[in-house]
């Protein structure tokens, strides 16, 4: 990387992380501001894809960890900032790179990484009244039971019980100083209405609006799950809008860190819960990058094929939804359930479970196709698929209703996709045509002949019609890849139940049908991942959900959301 | 033309309509309750109505579908069962929620452990139906079951008794993996076999 000359533009602060098994710089917190400005502006790194955090507990020091990518293609750039763990105080990044709002009041709330000039550094995921940070490495869930699975207390002395038996929830929940639970009152949500900024205009007559607060959910049909939106309207004009997600949070990376490699593998499939293929692929690459593993042709092959096929029922069914967030009530969804109803067929048949599908391993996928299997994905992709994907163009996409509610709505220029670090269909139907599949190939996709879907009005017809595109590239992708299959292993090695990972540190990244979706792991050589992190798309895309509603009306914040095609599981891990 | 757009949408759900009975006619009355009909109507070719009717019909599921483990047991020719579990403990040891708990039995004279379990338990109300169990058993014996409607009242939890079914019901419900599995463990067989005759041989020379 000769280009990247940073220790001559910033002779101090900025040092190559030589730690074995890591990549990237190290950079002094108060230069951090400064680098990422020439960095976005000097070296082209213009989208920032994650932000995360690490607790180095043994060292005292907690590590934020930046990955930033060039919208033009090409390998990212990973960037460190060390604090000290007792006061960890990092400059935030959110001028410079807007995505990074949501990702640093993550890290804020799950780490406890306090950003300065963060305009809005609430808690994220927890509510409010949560009492520490639970990723830092010495917090301790309720129910704990040891630091790492396997539990000792499983075998051979396995004496059944549940852990909420011997370790009761209240026993090992940490009250703040001087709390009592009884007389608690709750604060409210000032801090959330606070940051949505009370406005009150006066027209030309000198009469005096009050805007007024609504939410929207956490029960309410359009959200797809258990998902708040409050906003601040003027009449019924959205002034200001703020996502509050974190219902459905389970602590997803908490748990990784407990679990063994392996032991991810399903859980990774609950995620994204539509797209668990996908996800499977993620973790496998971040775990091969460390372990070095070749996959064996076949499994490639089958990889891919699963993956596009988690592709073109994800965004059949997301369109299907999206429909039905319109008001066009579950007619086009069942149209789109239907084919992917028939592509779970396949995933049910291939790896035994429709959507919890846990088929990647380390270095392969677990089996191979059953008798059957390829005749019925055959049929699919190269007959009924491109037929069905016809029909629901034909039945969808000239529909007048439809393009009047979606034309020319929620709109978000190509600057604000990548500013607000949009990922998949979302930045692509803005006019940039990234996809991870093209500007950093990773399995084999750099054998296969397929166009990036893009679409340049980023308005939500865009959004809805890239999905379309994206359907009819991925049978591209499927024609080629069941024509060309070769017989073959489809593990490299022996399946094992523990791996081996060297220390260091890996960050494997996916074209998910919903965007980028990144797996950040820290090894540090022992049987369990010592740091896990997912970026999720779906959680990142949400970044852009608020400035998009601006000046739009209630019902079409359903329809905003409805075309950013969100997951509550991925969002709120 | 306004309106254009909405009357194409109209033509394909009227379509989709008429193929409905269109479908049924061409079928006469074979397309519900029948296996036949239930194949056409989860294949490429299918057309019109789409629901099963559970639990009238009930879809058949696939080899490798899998819900919560069970152990199995071989029906010996004296009529007395052989747990095929060591209790090794890979699988409690692989489970990612970790709903396997296995005691294993000792000799009660010496004191040393025995190779079964004395106690097996599967908390399946946290059982995550991953496979990783039935994966990672290198005696066969954990396997992942068809029976998926074993919703209950309470909370569910399988002990040795319920876990245990018979290996002829694996292979009843698995032919394909039950047959190459008895291929290998016959494979195996033979090496030991041929293995201690030959260590026998040798034993006999000297």
């Amino acid at each position: 990387m000769s280009d990247l000359d940073f220790t001559t533009r910033f002779p101090t602060g900025v040092v190559a992380d030589e730690r074995k098994g890591y990549e990237g710089y190290i950079v002094d917190a108060d230069k951090l501001v400064e680098f990422a400005t020439a960095l976005r502006d000097e070296f082209g790194f213009d989208y920032l894809s994650s932000v995360t955090g690490v607790d180095y507990i043994n060292e005292g020091k907690l590590e934020v960890v930046y990955h930033a990518y060039k919208t033009t293609g090409g390998a990212g750039l990973v960037f460190k900032t060390q604090v000290d763990r007792e006061a960890a105080e990092v400059p935030s990044l959110y001028n410079i790179y807007p995505g990074a709002d949501f990702q640093e009041r993550e890290a804020w709330d799950l780490m406890g990484i306090k950003f300065t000039g963060h305009p809005d550094l609430r808690r994220i995921l927890l509510w409010e009244g949560f009492e520490g940070h639970p990723l830092r490495k010495d917090w301790k869930e309720p129910y704990f039971e040891e630091d790492v699975k396997p539990f000792k207390s499983r075998w051979p002395e396995g004496d059944f019980h549940r852990a909420e038996d011997k370790n009761p929830y209240g026993a090992n929940v940490q009250y703040p100083d001087k709390f009592d639970p009884e007389k608690w009152q709750p604060e409210g949500e000032d801090a959330l209405y606070g940051s949505l900024a009370k406005y009150q205009t006066t027209d030309e007559s000198g009469l005096v609006t009050d805007h007024i607060t609504v939410n929207l959910g956490p029960q309410h049909p359009s959200t797809h799950g258990v998902f708040r939106i409050a906003a601040k309207l003027n009449g019924e004009t959205i002034v200001n809008l703020k996502p509050v997600m974190g219902y459905l949070h389970r602590n997803h990376e908490k748990i990784g860190e407990r679990n063994t490699y392996l032991q991810n593998m399903p859980f990774t499939d609950r995620l994204d819960y539509l797209s668990s293929m996908s996800n499977n692929f993620g973790y496998a690459l971040a775990v091969e990058k460390l372990l070095k593993v070749e996959v064996p042709e076949r499994a490639e092959y089958l990889r891919v094929i699963m993956a596009e096929l988690t592709r073109i029922q994800n965004h059949l069914f997301a369109i299907g939804m999206f429909l039905n967030d319109l008001g066009a009530f579950f007619t086009p969804s069942l149209y789109a359930i239907e084919e992917r109803e028939l592509i779970l067929d396949i995933f049910e048949m291939v790896s035994g479970s429709r959507m919890m599908c846990n088929y990647f391993r380390f270095g392969g996928v677990v089996r191979d196709l059953p008798e059957g299997a390829l005749e019925k994905i055959k049929g699919l992709v190269l007959d009924r698929l491109p037929r069905k994907v016809d029909e629901m163009d034909r039945f969808l996409s000239e529909n007048e209703i439809l393009r009047s509610r979606t034309v020319g709505q929620g709109y978000l220029s190509a600057e604000d996709a990548i500013k607000y670090s949009a990922a998949g269909p979302m930045l692509r139907a803005s006019g940039i045509p990234y996809d991870i599949r093209r500007a950093d190939p990773y399995s084999i996709y750099d054998r296969f002949d397929f166009d990036v879907a893009v679409r340049y009005n980023g308005d939500i017809y865009d959004r809805y019609y890239i999905r379309l595109d994206e359907v009819r590239q991925s049978l591209r992708i499927l024609e080629q890849a069941i024509k060309d299959i070769p017989e073959g292993e489809i593990l490299s090695g022996k399946p094992q139940y523990t791996v081996r990972v060297p220390a260091g540190e890996s960050y494997g990244r996916v074209e998910g049908p919903k965007g980028e979706l990144g797996f950040y792991i820290v090894s540090d050589g022992k049987a369990n991942p010592y740091r896990y992190h997912v970026r999720a798309p779906s959680f990142i895309n949400l970044t852009a959900f608020g400035p998009m509603c601006v000046g739009l009306k209630v019902a079409d914040v359903v329809a905003v959301l409805g075309s950013i095609d969100i997951v509550l599981g991925e969002t709120d891990r | 033309m306004y309106g254009k757009g909405l009357i194409k949408g109209l033509g394909v759900t009227l379509k989709r309509f008429v193929n409905t009975y269109l479908d049924d006619l061409k079928w006469a009355g074979k397309r519900y309750y029948t296996q036949e009909g239930l194949a056409h109507r989860s294949s490429k070719d299918a057309n019109g109505i789409f629901t099963v009717q559970y639990p009238e019909e009930k879809l058949p599921v696939p080899e490798e579908f899998r819900y919560v483990p069970f152990l199995v047991y071989d029906e010996l020719e004296d009529g007395t069962h052989h747990n095929r579990c060591t209790a090794c403990g890979i699988c409690s040891k692989v489970c990612p929620p970790q709903c396997i708990w296995i005691e294993r039995a000792t000799d009660p004279k010496t004191g040393r452990p025995k190779q079964e379990p004395a106690a097996f338990s599967i908390d399946l109300d946290i059982c995550m139906n991953c496979g990783l169990c039935a994966e990672y058993c290198p005696f066969d014996s954990i396997k992942m079951d068809h029976d998926y409607e074993i919703a209950g009242y309470g909370r569910t939890v399988h002990h040795l008794d319920e876990l245990l079914k018979p290996a002829s019901y694996y292979d009843e419900i698995r032919p394909l993996n039950s047959a190459r599995e008895a291929a290998i463990r016959k494979e195996k067989e033979e090496a030991k076999a041929a293995k201690a005759a030959a260590r026998a041989a040798r034993a006999a020379k000297k």
